[in-house]
């Protein structure tokens, strides 16, 4: 396939249907819903399965029906339906069942706006439903790295056997840019024993989000911990741009990572000792990628288009003493390179 | 010496849980008969609810999983669609099914969705301790209406089976008792008969059993029966609903 001009959303969709997702569930939200049509079109062109489900509600225990028998399961929505989807998310990671969910971020509380925002960090990377659970999280800040990170999305779902959210924004999920499928890396698919197909001769299986008993359910807590554990120790990425002798370090995930980009190497330019640290997995945190930086920096610019929601992870990472600066509200505004150019100016003054 | 009865292979020999004169177990072993007489236990997804019959994927011998608090439908039709080649039935109660899981009943029907509900209406919420369900009789005394169900503050009970077929136009919905053996026989041939459905892909199936639960209707198990002929069968008439006939 060449390069194609593709808008966010839909890079997200093709890159889960070439990673083998076969069943899809949605419903309409503004500003997935690109996502959601371009399911529409291609899922019978894959033999798959798309279904317009009668409420996310609804829709996430589909998911779950359908990761039981083993298939690769995707389903997206925007905040309020992430609300929503709340009771099925934790269920589906005490079941452990591999799945994939898109929340293209609208500006909220409540019902919100469809303007970009960031606003859905803490939702998603800190739980939203109840108990104690972990979804991994990536950020995506480009339509290539959509592409792969469908890819990516559903090889860690299996790996650990535990939903995936892709976070995204109205932002990312609109703008189009040049997508090379040939450059997304094959990874692996795990044989799924586990499945429910019928047991035929064999014995019966069940899959099931809580034992009985309380013995059990203690067990499955120590089981999921030990997991997230392992999870925090190998999966995190994120990339880094002019770190060496950075004095102001600017932390950006997504679409705002896109305006910082664009700053701190125009600040470079100048001759400005900044850097940057672009979280690709939002949970785990990158918290290795500071284990340098919080001696050598003087300080941190976080810039989120929320009111500091991954600022908290920042301080938990650097610790009390560290010295950090916030750029970026939720509710619709968009941050601009020239903003944020002028905030590390003002900061290296 | 022959062996002339016994319990379905299609079920284990985890015993039952329930109370005294409660119809669940009868239920659960007419679904067993069921897969027995058919050969698909091999085959079968059940998805059990929350309620009372919570733990019955113990008793079905089959590959089970779970439902979510009246997402049963949801999570059968993942299955079906994803596994065609399988029999996928849910196991509902009233309170699961009628009142927060009816978005995902009705909209399951309305798709023709090619899964077996067997639904359990027992006119109160019973794990919980006997609140009103939707199902609940005008009158009925619970622990939620002590007074009895009053439609000015209460509503009204729902008819699950004829608002359902109402909306499923390619479907087996049937209401039977299981008041006496000789409506415990007909609910054994309405049960196999919607696994047939299913298993012909001819449409949507469901049945509706009229069970006991002397418990949370404060009498004794031996009337149990009875409150079913007095009270039930009045406002929910038994009979064939959908458009496929037994």
């Amino acid at each position: 396939m060449p390069v194609e001009l593709m808008r966010g959303n839909e890079a997200i969709a093709e890159g889960a249907i070439r990673a083998g997702c076969r069943f899809y569930t949605g419903y309409p939200i503004t500003p997935q819903n690109e996502l959601f049509e371009y399911m529409a079109r291609r899922m019978p062109q894959a033999e798959g399965t798309f279904l317009q489900c009668e409420s996310e509600v609804a829709g996430i225990n589909m998911i779950w029906g359908a990761a039981c028998t083993g298939m690769r399961t995707m389903t997206s929505s925007s905040g309020p339906g992430i609300s929503l989807m709340s009771e099925g998310l934790t269920t589906l990671a005490a079941g452990q069942l591999p799945c994939v969910i898109v929340d293209v971020t609208r500006a909220g509380p409540g019902l919100g706006r469809i303007a970009p925002a960031q606003s859905d960090y803490r939702q998603v990377t800190k739980g939203g439903g109840h108990g104690d659970y972990h979804a991994i999280v990536l950020g995506p800040s480009s339509t290539q790295e959509m592409a792969e990170m469908a890819n990516l999305a559903f090889y860690l779902a299996d790996l650990y056997r535990n939903p995936v959210i892709i976070l995204m924004d109205g932002m990312l999920g609109q703008m189009m840019e040049p997508v090379d499928f040939d450059l997304v890396k094959p990874l692996p698919v795990p044989e799924k024993p586990w499945a429910l197909r019928g047991k035929g001769d064999g014995s019966r299986k069940m899959i099931y989000a809580a034992p009985f008993d309380d013995a059990g359910l203690i067990r499955l807590n120590e089981e999921l911990a030990e997991k997230y554990r392992r999870i925090e120790e190998r999966e995190q990425r994120w990339e880094e741009v002019q770190i060496a002798g950075a004095e102001l370090v600017v932390l950006a995930f997504g679409s705002a990572a896109r305006a910082a980009l664009d700053a701190v190497q125009t600040a470079r330019a100048e001759g400005l000792q900044v850097g940057l640290i672009r979280p690709i997995t939002l949970y785990p945190f990158p918290r290795k990628a500071f284990a340098e930086l919080r001696r050598s920096a003087k300080a941190f610019l976080d810039v989120e288009m929320n009111a500091g929601q991954m600022q908290e992870d920042l301080e938990r990472v650097v610790g009390p003493d560290a010295v950090i600066h916030h750029l970026g509200q939720g509710g619709g505004k968009i941050i601009y390179p020239d903003e944020v150019l002028e905030e590390i100016k003002k900061l290296l003054k | 010496m022959e062996k002339i009865f016994g319990r379905p292979e299609s079920l284990t020999d985890f015993p039952y849980p329930y109370c005294s004169g409660c119809g669940h177990g009868i239920v659960q072993r007419l679904v067993g008969e069921a897969m027995d007489s058919l050969g698909i236990v091999g085959k079968a997804i059940g998805v059990t609810s929350a309620g009372c019959s919570v733990r019955n994927w113990k008793q079905f011998a089959c590959d089970m999983t779970m439902g979510l608090h009246g997402r049963g439908p949801a999570v059968a039709t993942g299955l079906k669609r994803t596994a065609p080649e399988c029999i996928v039935f849910t196991y509902q109660g009233d309170g699961d099914m009628a009142a927060i899981g009816t978005g995902e009943i009705v909209h399951a029907a309305a798709r023709c969705e090619r899964i077996t509900v067997i639904f359990v209406n027992n006119a109160v919420f019973g794990a919980t301790g006997g609140q009103q369900a939707p199902t609940t009789l005008l009158g009925q005394k619970t622990t939620s209406f002590p007074q009895g169900r009053d439609p000015r503050t209460g509503g009204y009970p729902l008819r699950m089976s004829e608002m359902l077929a109402l909306v499923s136009p390619e479907s087996y919905i049937t209401r039977v008792s299981l008041h006496d053996v000789k409506h415990i026989n007909q609910a054994a041939k309405s049960t196999r008969r919607a696994f047939e459905v299913q298993m012909n892909n001819e449409g949507f199936s469901m049945v509706e059993y009229l069970s006991m639960c002397p418990t949370q209707w404060k009498v004794a198990p031996v009337e149990g029966p009875k409150w079913i002929t007095d009270k039930m069968i009045p406002y929910y008439p038994l009979g064939n609903f959908g458009s496929i006939k037994n």
